[in-house]
């Protein structure tokens, strides 16, 4: 029965800890607003608009590296899947 | 910049042409003749220019997050810029920043405009417009910015007036400066809900295997850890959470009075105390899971009735209203001073709505004053040189010059508000239903529990003390103290949802006391908004009418835009040669003919006799004068089935500072002239509500402006009408929303269903009390049965009020 008492004592340091992060909370002002943070998380981030001509370039090469990206990652996916339907396909026969 | 306005040109679209377009920006009605920028219709150019300042900075996801959620201010009664030059001196800025070093200066301001998430997102997004601001946050539900910004490339006055220019005015005054030390209660309920909430739980968990059987198996050492810890446990909650009440009890014993604080301090420590005998005697584990979950519950009942609704203000006194600093008129040029600093015989300057500080003569040859904060009157009255102005009035054109009379303290206004304190507020509270049951129930279990100690003294002696304290511990209050705050707290919540706002639950119980209603006229029982307009003179052909409406167009003067509003008619015709006399009126060639519109001077070079209250519009037709416009104010609608109502039970005044040619109309509604009172000045009417008290009468105020601050403040219930809650408003008791005034019957109906409420609350805490004491006489009471009756009280109490108030809410305040 001994090992109650290490519970007992595990349990009472677990919660104290708990109202030690509720009471910093509350004195952090956590408590002050409970409104306003649930409006601010649905907010978009600003877009990025580079201002030189040079930075745009730049971001449009990568925006096309990028597409080129998801492009070639398409054809693999569907050529797998053309793969895996050949196999299943021969065989059902 | 080019704005486009619909006489001079052409619309780039004429599909935008359909009747009811809307402004882009805050979403009225443009009218008939838009203001045109890139393609979007606004209703007028305040509205066009924010959108550009918003356009030219890459905000305008302002309007697709909300649309049509700007703010619609017009251009003319944005405060000037110059009003806000007080924010460049050190004494100012020291008072209103809340930490400044090394050029980051922090500050927060109350924005009665924050409505919507476009507000909270522009508000945040404030960087966008200045480099110079690092960072501002908003708190919506107290309408509240905090920014953090540079000095060096942002001022304080203009960071005030970009949020102007972008429609979002702070609200700067003296009670927003001395209210920044305060919040710190609500912090310290938590914290201590916190406590005693954990040592609630914890101390169940440590009682729980004594309620079970078998619990004689438990070995001794861990009955000795388990009551040793529970007291650990108790200790804070009943040297911190509980504190207040002990602190309470000891206050009203010390003026010899019982308060319901009293029952539940003995409870607490007979609890304490019994328990720790038992721990320390091993006999048993005592009643700490009890005692700890007593706590946490009426913390949480405390923490239910006192939120209050953050962004509303009612405790604001003339301090509010005036502006924190003046522009002194001097030899050497215009020097701003504090408010404060005023003396008598000083020369000031008034600018665009600016609020005059201190009774004062006019020195320039015209001004309009608008009074509707004080009297309710919406529509401003013209002033010579040489007459006397009051202060509270607020100025609009172009900016005057005053010569001071009085002092800011002795001004008329000001001295009627310092005159008042409520003498009922302190009286009142220990008063309350609550206490005077406390009263007999404490006195009543006192007894009980000495009866049953000297009983068992006779019969059984080892169980006479303990029958004793098991009386003090089973009766604690707990239930009972828990009905008033979750009823009342529900039905403000539930008024809070209709448009009527308290500034705390007491006040639901002096609304359910009153007998007898005073209703101020203007603005209250009228409409300040809207008005009836009619024509006295010469009948108006089409083609005058038309005349009228194109230069009524041109002026944004108040009156002109009702007049513009009033006159049917689509087209606008060409105006030659406008122009606008400040205070006096406007002139111009419609068509070849000249036409003067205006007040009576003006027009008819006659000054009017008497004081008339109404407000009229002269025309000047060619070469005579045809008549003139007469405005007066609309009753609210639902005024006579209200009155009709509330007839039936309580008596009905009403006061006015109008003179008596509304007589006739009033009589139809109050059926009887008695209860009439004309001329009232705002002394009058705090005399007359103090002498309704003194008949024994307890007095419900409906007023709107400070002339009624008085009369509202010394009523038992003043309630203030408001279009907007938010907005400036005498201190109160309550602020209701103009438009549910006619549902004011119900509203004071309701308090009688609360007290109903309570009464029922209370019988089913007394029936647990006798289910309780009957154990206690016994001198049967285990620790079992206290952590079971005393829980199911308090939570079958808190799940009767909270449910049979939403409830009747439902059937009786429903549209």
């Amino acid at each position: 029965m001994s090992v109650v008492f290490v519970l007992v004592f595990a349990a009472i340091i677990m919660a104290g800890a708990f109202l030690i992060a509720f009471i910093w909370s509350v004195k952090n002002g956590q408590y002050e607003d409970t409104y306003t943070p649930s409006v601010r998380m649905l907010f978009d981030d600003p877009e990025v608009k580079s201002d030189t001509e040079k930075e745009k370039s730049r971001s449009d090469q990568s925006q096309l590296a990028e597409k080129n990206e998801k492009k070639k990652s398409r054809s693999d996916q569907s050529q797998l899947i053309e793969k895996r339907f050949w196999k299943r396909s021969r065989q059902s026969r | 910049m080019l704005i486009l306005t619909y006489p001079e040109n052409q619309l780039p679209d004429p599909e935008l042409m359909i009747d009811d377009l809307k402004c882009i920006h805050c979403g009225n009605s443009c009218g008939k003749s838009p203001v045109i920028f890139e393609g979007n219709p606004f209703c007028c150019s305040g509205c066009s220019t924010v959108y550009q300042i918003l356009n030219a900075s890459q905000l305008k996801q302002y309007y697709q997050i909300e649309p049509m959620a700007g703010i619609k201010i017009d251009e003319t009664q944005l405060p000037a810029s110059e009003t806000y030059s007080f924010l460049d001196l050190d004494q100012f800025k020291s008072k209103i920043l809340n930490f400044s070093e090394g050029g980051i200066s922090k500050v927060s301001f109350f924005i009665p405009e924050i409505h919507c998430a476009s507000c909270i997102w522009l508000l945040e997004n404030l960087h966008s417009l200045n480099k110079g601001i690092i960072q501002s946050f908003v708190n919506f539900p107290k309408k509240e910015i905090n920014i953090t910004f540079n000095e060096n490339e942002i001022s304080l006055r203009q960071l005030v007036n970009l949020l102007v220019s972008i429609h979002y005015i702070p609200e700067i005054n003296q009670h927003s400066i001395d209210k920044k030390s305060t919040d710190q209660s609500d912090k310290k309920l938590f914290i201590k809900i916190g406590i005693a909430g954990f040592s609630f739980m914890n101390a169940m968990i440590y009682h729980f295997p004594q309620y079970l059987p078998g619990n004689e198996f438990l070995e001794a050492d861990m009955k000795k850890l388990f009551g040793w810890l529970s007291v650990l446990l108790a200790i804070p909650v009943l040297f911190y959470s509980a504190s207040d009440y002990f602190l309470t009890a000891y206050k009203s014993l010390k003026k010899k009075m019982i308060s319901i604080d009293l029952p539940i301090a003995l409870g607490l420590i007979t609890l304490f105390t019994q328990s720790l005998v038992e721990i320390l005697s091993g006999k048993g584990i005592g009643y700490i899971d009890s005692l700890t979950g007593l706590v946490f519950f009426m913390l949480i009942g405390r923490w239910y009735q006192g939120k209050t609704y953050q962004a509303l203000s009612f405790e604001r006194d003339y301090k509010t209203y005036f502006p924190l600093a003046v522009t002194k008129i001097t030899d050497s040029g215009n020097v701003t001073i504090p408010l404060e600093d005023l003396k008598s015989g000083d020369q000031i300057l008034v600018r665009n709505q600016e609020i005059v500080p201190a009774d004062s003569i006019l020195k320039s040859a015209t001004a309009s004053i608008d009074y509707s904060f004080v009297t309710g009157e919406s529509m401003p009255v013209t002033k010579k040189a040489g007459d006397s102005v009051f202060a509270g009035g607020r100025q609009i054109g172009s900016a005057i010059e005053l010569t001071i009379e009085k002092e800011v303290q002795q001004s008329y206004l000001t001295q009627l508000w310092n005159q008042v304190e409520n003498p009922l507020t302190a009286e009142n509270k220990l008063n309350t239903i609550v206490n005077r049951v406390s009263q007999y129930f404490t006195v009543v279990i006192v007894l009980i529990a000495i009866g049953s100690g000297i009983f068992w003294y006779f019969n059984k002696p080892e169980l006479a003390l303990f029958a004793f304290t098991s009386v003090l511990i089973i009766a604690c209050p707990c239930a009972l103290a828990l009905t008033v705050p979750f009823t009342f707290g529900s039905t403000m919540r539930q008024y809070g949802r209709k448009g009527f706002y308290l500034k705390n639950t007491a006040v639901i119980e002096h609304l359910y006391k009153v007998d007898t209603v005073v209703f101020d006229k203007t603005g209250t029982i009228t409409n300040a908004q809207s008005s009836d307009i009619r024509f006295v003179g010469k009948e108006l052909t089409s083609e005058q009418l038309l005349i009228i409406k194109s230069l009524a167009f041109h002026s944004s003067h108040p009156l002109s835009k009702t007049i513009f509003n009033f006159i049917e008619g689509d087209e606008i015709l060409e105006v030659k040669d406008f122009q606008e006399i400040p205070s006096l009126g406007i002139s111009a060639l419609v068509n070849g003919i000249r036409i003067n519109m205006g007040s009576k001077y003006f027009v008819t070079g006659e000054m009017s006799k008497e004081e008339n209250l109404k407000t009229e519009v002269w025309i000047y037709f060619k070469d005579e004068v045809v008549g003139h416009f007469q405005l007066e104010n609309e009753y609210r609608p639902g005024l006579g089935e209200l009155i009709r109502k509330l007839q039936k039970t309580h008596e009905l005044h009403l006061l006015t500072g109008d003179n008596d040619a509304e007589k006739a109309n009033l009589i139809q509604f109050f059926g009887k002239d008695k209860s009439l009172h004309f001329n009232q000045s705002p002394t009058d009417k705090l005399n007359y509500i103090k002498k309704l008290q003194q008949e024994g009468r307890k007095v419900l105020m409906i007023g709107d402006g400070l002339n009624d601050a008085g009369a509202l403040n010394e009523s038992n219930v003043g309630i203030v009408i408001a279009d907007n809650v938010f907005n400036f408003s005498p201190a109160c008791d309550a602020i209701l929303q103009s438009k549910q005034f006619g549902k004011l019957d119900k509203f004071i109906q309701f308090t009688h269903r609360s007290m109903t409420v309570v009464k029922a609350g209370f019988l089913i805490s007394f029936l647990y009390n006798v289910v309780g004491l009957s154990f206690a006489v016994q001198g049967n009471l285990t620790p079992i049965v206290a952590a079971i009756l005393m829980p199911i009280s308090s939570v079958s109490v808190v799940a009767f009020a909270s449910f049979s108030i939403h409830l009747s809410a439902k059937q009786m305040l429903r549209e």
